[in-house]
């Protein structure tokens, strides 16, 4: 059975006045065809470059990739040209962005936006295409789809600015949707609903969706399978329901812990995020400087990932305590 | 928005009226002896008595001022001193010539600068990029009256392809009957059906014309450039492109809407500099216009004309802010 | 001995912010380029005096039979119809303009300057009074006004100077005002003010020394546009009277021949633009340092 979605050894550096930084370095990723993959990590982890790498939408400098391929139906996206991307993009991989006021156009109402979209992907009439859009927006949930299409960006709140905004990616046809935090900068109580949204889709289109987040509450609530997300690095993946019984990283556990939950829920070890120099290219792990359970073997070098169970993958020195580390090959889960 | 407006036109009439003042006392304060002006050379003491009552000259400052402010607003702007021709009937002669440098000018300025903004933005930093700045910024370096000559020496002596100047050549003007509608040159010979006048005139714009439009092509490509620069990074530009919209779309449509606020706004305010532009380029060129009105009024101190001119471009630049501003207030962003 | 180290505790991140822009500035190659030309011009107007070939032909007429020759080995750039050396009257020019460039921005700084700081410092009624007036001035197309003034002045190089200096004020008051503005909110000036102070003080001594630079800066920037403005004012005979070699007036001057005569037209042309020119892509290049935005450091 071939892999719909692979990425291998992919390196993307970032080139600042003080040299050159490496700021995602992934072995392996792979993504089943119709699931749900979340990703989660906290800012700066490299989960928007991520997203752009793989779209090819990196501003060049400064960014440069190192090393890698990503592999989309069997093609590399990598080493594809420009006039080809451009034939993907949207067509079959299209992208969900975190604010929504910053990725509506402004001077365009959004059914405009909408219908634009549609006549790229497919060649119907103007009216044919309002239509469309008119469905769409009804898909998205908000109500009175007429009275929205004539209105520009502005004049939306946040949750139905972001239901647009999905409305758009889901326009254009794509089979495979990132969704880059697309609650981000919404208030808890409408992010309940675009995550409803965004199972309920993924339902009824049967779409494959890469969700990033940088809660993994959020990611839970939607994703059969998780990547955990630290300096660049994957340092825990399985399926969420793997990772959330047995989690081995430090860092997961301190994600886990900062999951608002009622008392008495609480797992004991605290762990505050301090925010430390990243010194991403030494060697030994990266998350060193904040670890709490940390040694001598992990200033020295860098944990590789070994198979904990089943789908359950970790590099970490510590987590294998009491056990051997299974062997080194990635399945597809 | 209507109250928007209201309250910029409220805020221009001040700014006319303080104009207005101040050009009265320039022409007042300082010491010119226009009565001595009106009646000529070889004028005796008693004529110039005579014409200093005549002219109201003998009153004090402020009924000096009352009364020009009466005759203003009866769009009375004095008489030339000398011609003795009411000047507001000079300017009207001399208008639709230099409206229609305007006109073409900035016209052509659009056409041109912006493509080449969008060109410049699009490969930035590259030879393209390089070259448009440079031009952009020697446009606004030039100097006008000098590249009219320039221009004159290449196409007119050196070339023999265009003519030195005027609007229209001797033998038309001798020989032929100039359709005379709306005072609108080439507008009037267009609708009348007179190619012959229509060709001669358009061959006669297009040395002063290029002229002028150099710095507003300037100035409308260094903004386009800038604008779009700076919208090209913005989050929505590259949503469109990973929608998979074509590049085209996304520059020519996504980005360029975006950007025509601050474009139209220096297009105006650039008209204002033309027009001032104009006179040096009349100088030039022979123009009829009412650069060429102004530039022997300014050689002879002729005040009544100097303040008619310089009343009514002050006008005509207020007005240009205004739309300018109006310009701004129409992004449906904006809440004004 | 507290109060010495304190002005060099301030003045010493200055000179480091001052050596960064330099350097930024000379990054890109045609603002280095721009700079060394703008040094060079300085230099040739201070040495003019002594190193153009013909100094007897700057204002004295020299022999008429050598009129309207065309550029050679002896005249570079040929004569006019006095006879004269253009090229040493282009020369000289360097140092008319840019001196009366100077003087003229000079002016316009300081009527800007304190009018500005004064109504950004002072708000309240004084502020509205002077910035409307502000605005009437700006309401004036750009060299219209200068136009006036000259005109009713009577035309004179000098009184060039000065209708330039009457009419570019507003620009730095305007500058200079919404910089007061915020600076009066800064700690240091309610420190100042509440140990009373003298207004007088505050305002020169305290808030417009910290908003100074962009003006400095802008100021720089519009030495290329007051070169114009007074070559095109001395072009419609309202600035420079004959026999001073100022550039604007001999483009003018050369009218009469220049058909015939195209060196007269084309060199102190050519002065000018490339003056104006290197003034621009100066001020270009420290508008890319200053907007943090495109500054790529």
């Amino acid at each position: 059975m071939g892999e719909y979605f692979k990425i291998k050894e992919l390196r993307v550096g970032f080139k600042t006045f003080e040299g050159q930084k490496n700021v995602l370095d992934i072995d392996t990723m792979v993504l089943n065809k119709g699931e749900t993959f979340g990703i989660v990590g906290e800012s700066g982890a490299g989960k928007t470059v991520l997203a752009l790498t793989i779209l090819r939408l990196l501003s060049s400098p400064p960014s440069v990739i190192e090393s890698g391929s990503i592999l989309f139906n069997g093609e590399d996206l990598l080493q594809k040209p420009e006039s080809e991307m451009r034939k993907i993009r949207g067509r079959h991989i299209s992208m969900i962005f975190q604010d929504p006021m910053s990725t509506l156009n402004p001077v365009f109402t959004v059914g405009e936006q909408i219908i634009r979209v549609f006549r790229n992907n497919k060649r119907i009439s103007r009216k044919e295409a309002e239509k469309e859009a008119l469905g769409m927006i009804e898909m998205v949930k908000l109500p009175d789809a007429k009275n929205i299409m004539g209105k520009y960006p502005h004049e939306l709140s946040g949750g139905q600015r972001q239901r647009i905004v999905i409305a758009i990616a889901l326009s254009c046809g794509a089979e495979f949707l990132i969704a880059d935090e697309p609650t981000r900068n919404l208030d808890v109580t409408i992010q309940a609903g675009i995550l409803k949204l965004i199972a309920e889709l993924q339902r009824e289109l049967g779409v494959t969706v890469l969700f990033i987040a940088n809660n993994l509450g959020l990611v839970s609530a939607i994703c059969k399978r998780v990547a955990i997300l630290n300096a660049g690095r994957i340092v825990e993946t399985g399926s969420v329901r793997e990772v959330l019984k047995d989690p081995r990283h430090p860092y997961t556990l301190t994600l886990l812990n900062a999951i608002p939950r009622n008392k008495g829920e609480r797992v004991n070890r605290v762990n505050t995020i301090i925010k430390e120099e990243r010194d991403r290219d030494l060697r030994g792990c990266r998350y060193y400087s904040r670890c709490m359970e940390k040694q001598e073997i992990c200033r020295d070098s860098e944990p590789t990932s070994g198979l904990i169970l089943g789908t359950h993958w970790v590099a970490c020195h510590r987590a294998f305590e009491g056990g051997e580390p299974g062997g080194g090959q990635h399945t597809e889960g | 928005m209507r109250s928007f407006i209201v309250k910029r036109v409220l805020l221009g009439i001040l700014v006319l009226f303080g104009v207005i003042l101040i050009t009265f006392v320039l022409t007042r304060v300082i010491p010119s002896n226009p009565a001595a002006q009106w009646v000529g050379q070889r004028a005796t003491a008693e004529q110039i008595e005579a014409a200093k009552i005549e002219l109201g000259l003998d009153k004090p400052l402020y009924v000096q001022l009352e009364r020009y402010l009466a005759d203003l607003a009866k769009g009375d702007l004095g008489r030339s001193l000398r011609s003795h021709q009411p000047v507001s009937a000079e300017l009207k002669a001399y208008l639709p010539a230099t409206i229609e440098l305007v006109l073409v000018s900035t016209i052509v300025a659009v056409i041109i600068g912006i493509p080449l903004g969008v060109a410049s933005a699009k490969r930035k930093d590259h030879m393209v990029d390089h070259v448009s700045r440079f031009f952009s910024v020697g446009a606004v370096s030039l100097p006008t009256f000098w590249v009219g000559m320039f221009l004159q020496l290449i196409f007119y002596r050196w070339l023999g392809l265009l003519p030195l100047g005027g609007q229209l050549s001797m033998g038309i003007k001798l020989t032929r009957e100039i359709p005379h509608i709306t005072g609108f040159l080439m507008f009037d010979s267009l609708i009348t059906g007179d190619f012959v006048v229509f060709r001669d005139a358009l061959a006669h714009i297009i040395l002063p014309g290029i002229t002028v439009a150099l710095y507003p092509i300037g100035l409308v490509a260094r903004m386009t450039r800038s604008a779009l620069l700076e919208i090209l990074d913005e989050d929505y530009i590259r949503a469109a492109r990973s929608y998979g919209l074509p590049e085209r779309m996304v520059l020519w449509s996504y980005a360029l809407k975006n950007s025509l606020g601050p474009t139209a706004t220096v297009v105006a305010l650039s008209i204002g500099y033309t027009l001032v532009n104009t006179f040096l380029v009349e100088a030039i060129f022979s123009w009829p216009g009412i650069g060429s009105y102004i530039s022997s009024a300014v050689i002879s101190l002729d005040y009544p004309a100097i303040m008619g001119v310089t009343i009514f471009s002050a006008c005509a630049y207020v007005v240009l802010n205004l739309v300018a501003d109006v310009i701004i207030a129409l992004d449906p962003r904006v809440r004004v | 001995m507290t109060k010495s180290s304190g002005i060099m505790n301030s003045i010493k991140p200055r000179i480091t912010e001052i050596k960064l822009s330099l350097y930024l500035l000379c990054r890109n190659r045609l603002t280095r380029l721009s700079l060394g030309v703008v040094i060079l011009l300085g230099l040739t107007a201070l040495a003019a005096p002594f190193i153009v070939p013909h100094p007897e032909h700057i204002e004295t007429e020299a022999n008429p039979v050598d009129k309207l020759l065309p550029p050679s080995g002896k005249y570079y750039f040929g004569t006019d119809e006095l006879g004269r050396d253009i090229f040493s009257r282009v020369i000289y020019g360097t140092r008319i303009s840019l001196q009366t460039a100077l003087i003229a921005v000079g002016l316009a700084l300081l009527i800007g300057i304190p009018l500005g700081a004064i109504a950004g410092a002072t708000g309240g009624m004084v502020d509205e009074v002077i910035m409307r007036i502000t605005d009437i001035f700006l309401s004036f197309p750009p060299l219209l006004l200068a136009i006036a003034i000259a005109a009713f002045l009577g035309p004179s190089l000098e009184n060039a100077m000065l209708a330039i200096g009457v009419s570019w004020w507003p620009w730095y008051t305007r500058l200079i005002r919404g910089q007061a503005v915020s600076i009066r909110e800064r700690q240091f000036v309610k420190a100042a003010r509440a140990i009373g102070t003298p207004p007088v003080r505050i305002i020169f001594g305290h808030i417009v020394p910290n908003c100074i630079a962009p003006v400095i800066v802008q100021a720089s920037m519009d030495i290329g546009g007051v070169i114009l403005t007074i070559a095109s004012l001395s072009f419609l005979g309202l600035g420079a009277q004959p026999p001073t070699p100022e550039w604007g007036l001999m483009v003018s001057t050369s009218r009469n021949y220049f058909l015939n005569a195209w060196w007269y037209s084309i060199f102190p042309g050519l002065a000018i633009f490339v003056t104006v020119l290197v003034f621009n892509l100066l001020g270009d290049g420290l508008r890319e340092i200053l907007d943090p935005k495109t500054r790529k450091i």
